[in-house]
């Protein structure tokens, strides 16, 4: 029970512990990265080089007051955060951080994952409509029309690696990548799936349903105290999330020369991309959401479909 | 197409690389309370009174610093010396008005008010905000150094008469032929 292997109970508490940790660390990691790249420093004051800004940040948001409107629907209303801490905790359930840590294998971890991130699509939705606030609902109106945009692809960009390895087990994926990674063949389907990924997260460009410029909060304007904490610590587990997919399914894992141990490689390949969504969102304008949904619907869509039938082809050519 | 994918893509991967080329350029931040900035001679901060280089009060207590404030910030009472100099009774700014405008310092005829570059006035009591000629009153000649005003000015003080300052002519007398 004390050794590590996968679904035991060290695995999973300690998946647990470090990714809710993770997430929390990032708030800092983000402000940070953020302020370099605009020429700033960032929060240093607090701890080593302001490392402790997170447990300032977590103090200030368990003693807000946690305020529920009088016009919110009460019980929809304090459900939403939980349901995206919850299908964002469960998806990690799949992910294989390491041959010996895991939570389970299971053999349809692609899809449990694709319908865990459309579970977590009504976390927003439930969120901005039981808000009875206009922005809100404009939030979860634009949460809605995204999603129906970006999981389409997201899906079948997945397919082409599925199709590669021959499994929709997460562990089989990264142990067939041995002989190379999919991102050689699979570079369509890795940006595809990258550009999904963004959406499924929420983040900038495409944190269409917050967009504070333009509709002050979006789904979460009404949320104060912990219940804007998890909005705020689910979004950057699916930060975490979406690294360690593209790490896993294109990235090869935990694979790497042996000089480092796997969770190594794996730190470093997931926290490569976590640099790059914050470096996303320091850079990148957000576009409207009509503009999204027909550059995925018209442009996106078609090319992973494309994607799809060329690494079928190749595939059943050199069976 | 390609059309599209060089606006879509290049153009994004080109701001991408623009921005993370930021990391290794030094922050323009300045760490205020440790590391304290540049201020410049001619910034206009707390204001003080200057003396003269014989170590006089230089205000006159003329009222045109009072006059000329936006904001009715400064309070004087004029007085006098006995050997005829004019000097400010009290002389009172009150910090938690003043916008720092400068106008009493261009008022001033004898360059005793003066605006300093120190800015760091921050009070917990409004009342601490309150300056009095003795917190005002600097032993220094501020931004002019040689500039005392009743060397040369007309005005009539013990000590000297008329005529008898700098570059001053001795007074006409109107009802004398005598050239």
């Amino acid at each position: 029970m004390f050794s590590f292997a996968v679904g035991s109970a060290l695995s999973i508490a300690s998946i647990l512990l470090v990714v809710v940790a993770l997430a929390a660390m990032l708030i800092w990691v983000e402000r940070r990265l953020l302020g370099f790249w605009q020429e700033r420093l960032g929060p240093n004051r607090v701890g080593w080089f302001g490392i402790l800004q997170v447990v300032a940040d977590m103090i200030k948001i368990f003693t807000k007051e946690d305020w529920v409107p009088p016009f919110a629907d009460k019980f929809t209303f304090v459900l939403a955060p939980a349901i995206i801490m919850i299908v964002v905790l469960m998806s990690f359930a799949v992910i294989p951080f390491t041959p010996e840590v895991g939570v389970i294998d299971s053999n349809v971890g692609v899809l449990f994952v694709l319908a865990m991130a459309s579970l977590g699509a009504y976390s927003v939705m439930l969120g901005g409509l039981s808000s009875n606030n206009k922005y809100a609902l404009l939030g979860s109106l634009r949460a809605a029309a995204q999603m129906v945009s970006y999981e389409v692809f997201m899906g079948i960009s997945l397919l082409g690696v599925v199709v590669l390895s021959g499994s929709f087990n997460l562990r089989e994926i990264v142990e067939t990548q041995a002989d190379g990674w999919y991102i050689l063949p699979q570079c369509i389907g890795f940006l595809i799936f990258l550009i999904a990924g963004v959406a499924e997260s929420h983040r900038l460009p495409f944190d269409i349903p917050e967009a504070e410029q333009e509709i002050c909060a979006g789904y979460h304007t009404e949320y104060s105290g912990m219940k804007f904490g998890m909005f705020f610590v689910g979004e950057y587990l699916g930060l975490v999330l979406i690294s360690s997919l593209i790490t896993v399914l294109f990235f090869g894992g935990w694979l790497g020369p042996a000089f480092l141990p796997p969770i190594v490689w794996f730190s470093l390949k997931a926290g490569v991309f976590i640099a790059f969504f914050i470096l996303m969102r320091a850079a990148l304008p957000r576009p409207r959401y009509d503009q999204l949904m027909s550059y995925g619907w018209l442009f996106l869509l078609p090319l992973s479909l494309v994607n799809l039938l060329i690494t079928g082809a190749v595939v059943l050519g050199t069976m | 197409m390609f059309k599209l994918i060089k606006d879509t893509l290049l153009s994004q991967a080109v701001t991408l690389w623009g921005v993370f080329r930021k990391l290794f350029v030094k922050a323009d931040t300045v760490q205020y309370p440790d590391e304290p900035p540049y201020m410049f001679p001619r910034w206009r901060g707390r204001i003080i009174l200057s003396r003269d280089p014989d170590g006089e009060e230089r205000c006159v207590a003329c009222n045109l610093c009072a006059v000329a404030c936006p904001v009715d910030c400064i309070a004087l009472q004029k007085t006098e010396t006995e050997d005829g100099r004019w000097y400010p009774e009290f002389f009172r700014i009150n910090f938690s008005r003043c916008i720092m405008c400068g106008f009493c310092e261009e008022a001033c005829p004898t360059n005793a008010i003066q605006l300093t570059p120190d800015f760091e006035m921050a009070e917990y009591e409004r009342q601490d905000m309150v300056w009095e000629k003795e917190d005002l009153l600097i032993d220094g000649v501020g931004k002019y150094h040689d500039y005392n005003f009743y060397r040369v000015a007309g005005k009539q003080v013990a000590g000297k008469d008329k005529g008898e300052a700098l570059n001053e002519a001795q007074p006409v007398d109107v009802r004398s032929l005598l050239p």
